[in-house]
């Protein structure tokens, strides 16, 4: 972007970079499972695995307890181990007595029990306090999608890579999950609703077009359906849904029984007939889906991911090569946000839109034929 | 530290870049005209993430956009980053660097009083430039179990624990230490290095610090922040902040290793650069002083009263990334009655997530303008709540000897010391101010949201450049003020606003003034009123300003005062709104007023905000 002093010294470059959200038909996924913390790996290099398949493995220190002794017992800190039972390194278990103070022929008598099962960590002289610290907590990590192990992290995770069907969406919902891909409407214009969901949906990915309608979550989280994905979803829906209004975009941590996605936006969205038709052309395959999105640094967006074995020249997966003249582009905000097109022309000079701001535009040619100019701010390609 | 190739004096080209979280932001200067100036920008998206993970490549695609435009080479050859110095015609002779990519720099802050010292280490913290994600303190209400369970969640880029006056109790300041090891923070970046955590608490307490802390973290012990209660000392602990970000932080985020080779001097936080313009700007007028940075995810608020730097940070207040929490903090409704005309919730709703999840998009129709600059308003009069509650006299300082009950504090007293009335400059930046398609909506908006007292002059950044002068300053400070005066600080006017409740028609002030040219100008306000002066940038006058009864533009409610005044691209704005602004509660009649002050204002194109119904 260029300022608007330097408006008669421009580079005549008809070039633009935006980054699109990826719908391919065929890539290779790679994906890291990293543990918490340093532990154990579990599969070698080249092992096939599985989506349930246990990669690696570590214990997570719980949670600890500090207990202020001196104070409990009304003792001096210094004094804290004459009148403790246990030292550093004992086990404890949940209320049992680990110190006690008595005086005035045991007519004071205190006691300190511990607040959970667990083992002494540090006894401190200097503050009277007692650090209890809880049995570790095991932590297993899956290969969530299916193919080759092409890489181990020593003590820290696997990467794991497959060829697959690789869309992404704009926001999830809910973390990781796999299941059956079903498509439940006709046309990217339908709305996934309830009455699309049946008890037979169970455990499936369900694809929609334009909506998904807030009945038709309730139900398929009852049903105990694996995903929603469709274009779109109303701003309130997804307010009832979280129990609170979104406000930073950092999702895929709710439990809400259905993973969902959206691939346009908020609101009724037809999904574009590219997404639609890509995963129509996969019903009946097994696909591993996310809802995690972080909008910020980071950048996360929620993933579709149907491995397949179609012999198929692999798409190359590269840095976006930038928008020239052709290339496919979505518009992603008002006026005309969801139309589908063409880049026509990349004019250099700034032009002024109708909110007064002189910006670099683009002309996009839509579906139907006709032209028109926005700012290049306001697309983004769709990688092919 | 600054390892400069070449003597500032004998400086002839200069860059300096701000790696945005977004957007990395060249600007170019020079002094070839015999004074040092502005020549041009280039920007290029920010390359942090994956699948670039390296901030070089987005800082050398800026830096290519000015060579284009200028023909000037700056880029070595051999790819190996920026020519320093300048010789042969290429290069530059000085380049430096603000950055806030990857989140900028997220801090945790410790201490044993909340109001005291917890209070003094979070306003060190933000004042070196940081988010502080969480302040513990002994007594902020949470048992110690669910503080532990926080700090481990938390994986901040660096502590700091304050606690204790020197030579006071030791226990308490010992006790949270216990905790923070207890809890074992891990760094944001990766499992494989040590968290560095600065402890600037109880002097008394280092050796303990030193013995518990020295193992698993990467710890500096400096000066205590609070030594008695009557002092707060943040210097210390703000500059070990800076050190350990640059050799801690900084080195293990993707390619800054690489860029901190590039650069003469240390990187700095944006919000660090942002503020020290804001101070730039107060010494240089010697007046208080606002400023804001409104970005797309944070809003930072900066401070200078009575030479006291205070500086706030709302890390989810902002116009892209955060525009849903700015949704959610306000309500839609505060959101919708800056709107002029009528729309249901669903539909902002909608167009607001969509913002945040398509955070690069911008405003291409007037109506999403207004929507855009009406959140503005909101984020920023959040973004001054928060900055109001931490810009707050010294908490905990003896106030005097009770005849019978011994020593007493006044933790119950304290408050904030912002009053818009003793503020006399307002200042702005980021790029929803800087973008305006029209200098006075930024004006308004700033006005709207702060609702200032008084007589105060606004001003604002041009093309986005306060944080590179910021840290341009650091080593040049001439060069930095001379570029500041002319190219960046836009003039754009001042507001008189009297403080007080109006009648609706009733006079509410007059003002007169005698221009350059000899003329004479006199206007009387009348309650509900406001009016655009248009006097021009770089014209100041003697002004009088003479409040009804009752109310107060500084000199006491009722009583005259005579104040200059600046004229600017808003010109100056005559504001008999009452403070606060008194907006209507029936929608209609107050879409209609809006519609009124847009035009008297001429904000926005009349004919194109009558279709917008």
């Amino acid at each position: 972007m260029m300022t608007e002093n330097n408006d008669s010294e421009k580079n005549t470059e008809a070039f633009a970079y935006t980054p699109g959200l990826k719908v391919k038909r065929l890539m290779t996924v790679s994906k890291e499972r990293r543990l918490p913390l340093l532990g154990d790996i579990l599969v070698e290099e080249g092992a096939s695995v599985s989506y349930d398949t246990i990669v690696a493995k570590t214990e997570v220190p719980g949670d600890p307890r500090l207990v202020k002794v001196s104070a409990i017992l009304g003792i001096d800190q210094n004094e804290i181990h004459d009148f403790l039972y246990k030292k550093e390194g004992d086990k404890l278990q949940k209320g049992e007595v680990f110190g006690n103070y008595k005086a005035w022929f045991g007519l004071i008598n205190r006691e300190v029990t511990s607040p959970m099962d667990g083992e002494i960590e540090s006894i401190s002289k200097l503050t009277g306090q007692v650090i209890i610290r809880p049995e570790p907590v095991p932590v297993e990590v899956n290969a969530y999608i299916p193919g080759k192990v092409v890489g181990i992290m020593p003590r820290e995770g696997v990467v794991v890579a497959t060829q697959a069907a690789f869309i992404q969406g704009i926001l999830g919902l809910g973390g990781e999950a796999h299941g059956e891909v079903r498509i439940v409407v006709d046309s990217p214009e339908d709305e996934l609703t309830a009455e699309r969901i049946s008890e037979e949906d169970k455990g499936h990915i369900l694809i929609g077009g334009s909506l998904i309608t807030l009945e038709a979550f309730k139900r398929a989280a009852k049903i105990g359906v694996a995903g929603l994905v469709a274009g779109g979803m109303n701003y309130t829906d997804v307010t009832e849904i979280m129990g609170e209004a979104i406000g930073v975009a950092i999702t895929g941590h709710e439990e809400i029984g259905t993973t969902l996605i959206i691939t346009e936006g908020f609101g009724k969205m037809n999904m574009s007939t590219r997404t639609f038709d890509l995963l129509k052309s996969f019903e009946g395959y097994v696909a591993a889906i996310n809802g995690a999105t972080q909008i910020r640094a980071g950048v996360l967006r929620p993933e579709i991911i149907i491995p397949h074995d179609e012999k198929e020249e692999l798409e190359k997966e590269g840095l976006s090569a930038g928008m020239t003249s052709g290339t496919p582009v979505r518009i992603i905000r008002e006026p005309n946000f969801g139309a589908i097109g063409k880049v026509a022309s990349l004019p250099v000079e700034l032009m002024r839109v109708e909110s007064g701001s002189k910006v670099r535009v683009l002309v996009v040619r839509l579906d139907d034929g006709t032209e028109v100019t926005i700012p290049r701010a306001n697309v983004e390609i769709i990688e092919e | 530290m600054a390892k400069l190739k070449k003597a500032p004096e004998d400086m002839e080209y200069i860059l300096v870049t701000d790696v945005g979280s977004t957007t990395t932001k060249a600007r170019f200067f020079s002094n070839k005209s015999g004074e040092w100036r502005f020549v041009v920008a280039g920007e290029a998206p920010t390359t942090v993430e994956a699948p670039y993970e390296d901030v070089t490549m987005g800082v050398q695609n800026a830096v290519r956009e000015i060579e284009e435009l200028t023909g000037h080479k700056i880029l070595a050859p051999d790819g190996s980053g920026i020519t320093v110095p300048y010789e042969h015609g290429s290069g530059v002779d000085l380049y430096c660097t603000t950055s806030s990519a990857g989140g900028g720099l997220q801090m945790m802050v410790g201490g044993f009083i909340k109001a005291i010292t917890a209070e003094s280490a979070n306003r060190a913290a933000l004042g070196a430039g940081s988010i502080v994600m969480d302040v513990f303190a002994e007594d902020d209400g949470r048992a110690p179990y669910q503080k532990i369970r926080r700090i481990r969640s938390l994986r901040p880029d660096m502590i700091l624990v304050a606690g204790g006056t020197d030579g006071g109790d030791t226990t308490h300041v010992i006790q949270l230490i216990e905790l923070i090891k207890a809890a074992d923070p891990k760094p944001r970046l990766g499992v494989s290095y040590n968290l560095p955590l600065v402890y600037a608490g109880n002097k008394d307490v280092r050796p303990q610090a030193q013995r518990l802390l020295g193992e698993n973290f990467a710890l500096e012990i400096v000066d205590n922040l609070r030594p008695v209660l009557e002092v707060e000392n943040t210097e210390p602990a703000r500059m070990a902040v800076h050190e350990l970000f640059m050799e801690h932080v900084m080195s293990h985020a993707p390619g800054y290793p690489r860029l901190m080779k590039w650069t003469d001097v240390d990187i700095m936080p944006t919000p660090a650069g942002e503020g020290m313009s804001i101070q730039l700007i107060a010494d240089t007028f010697k007046k208080n002083t606002i400023g804001v940075g409104l970005g797309g995810a944070t809003t930072n608020v900066y401070s200078v009263v009575d030479s006291r730097f205070v500086r706030s940070v709302s890390a989810n207040l902002g116009m892209s990334y955060s525009v849903s929490n700015v949704m959610k903090e306000a309500g839609l409704g505060d959101i919708m009655r800056w709107l002029p005309f009528s729309r249901d919730e669903e539909d902002i709703g909608r167009r607001l997530s969509n913002k945040m999840i398509r955070p690069t998009t911008i405003p291409q129709t007037l109506e999403e303008l207004i929507i855009e600059h009406s959140v503005a308003r909101e984020a920023l009069r959040l973004g001054l709540g928060h900055h109001k509650s931490i810009a707050t006299r010294l908490k905990g300082m003896k106030l005097g000897e009770g005849m019978d009950r011994g020593t007493f504090f006044d933790q119950e007293l304290a408050e904030t010391y912002i009053d818009m009335l003793t503020l006399e400059v307002i200042a702005g930046t980021g790029g929803l101010l800087s973008h305006a398609p029209d200098r006075i909506q930024s004006m308004m908006i700033l006005t709207d949201a702060w609702q200032p007292e008084g007589v105060t002059w606004m001003f604002q950044d041009s093309v986005f450049m306060m944080p590179h002068l910021g840290v341009l300053s650091t080593v040049y400070r001439d060069a930095a003020w001379n570029i500041f005066d002319k190219d960046c600080l836009v003039r754009l006017g001042t507001n008189i606003a009297p403080k007080g409740m109006i009648s609706q028609g009733s006079e509410v002030m007059k003002v007169s003034w005698t221009a350059p040219d000899g003329s004479e100008f006199q206007e009387t306000v009348r309650g509900g009123e406001i009016k655009r002066i248009k006097l021009p940038e770089g014209v100041e006058v003697d002004a009088l300003v003479e409040p009804a009864h009752g109310l107060d533009v500084g000199a006491e409610p009722g009583k005259s005062l005579e104040a200059k005044v600046i004229g600017g691209i808003g010109g100056v704005i005559l504001d008999g709104r009452g403070r606060p602004i008194q907006l209507p509660d029936e929608a209609e009649a107050r879409r209609t007023l809006l519609r009124e002050w847009f035009a008297v204002l001429e904000m926005y194109p009349a004919e194109m905000i009558g279709k917008l119904y």
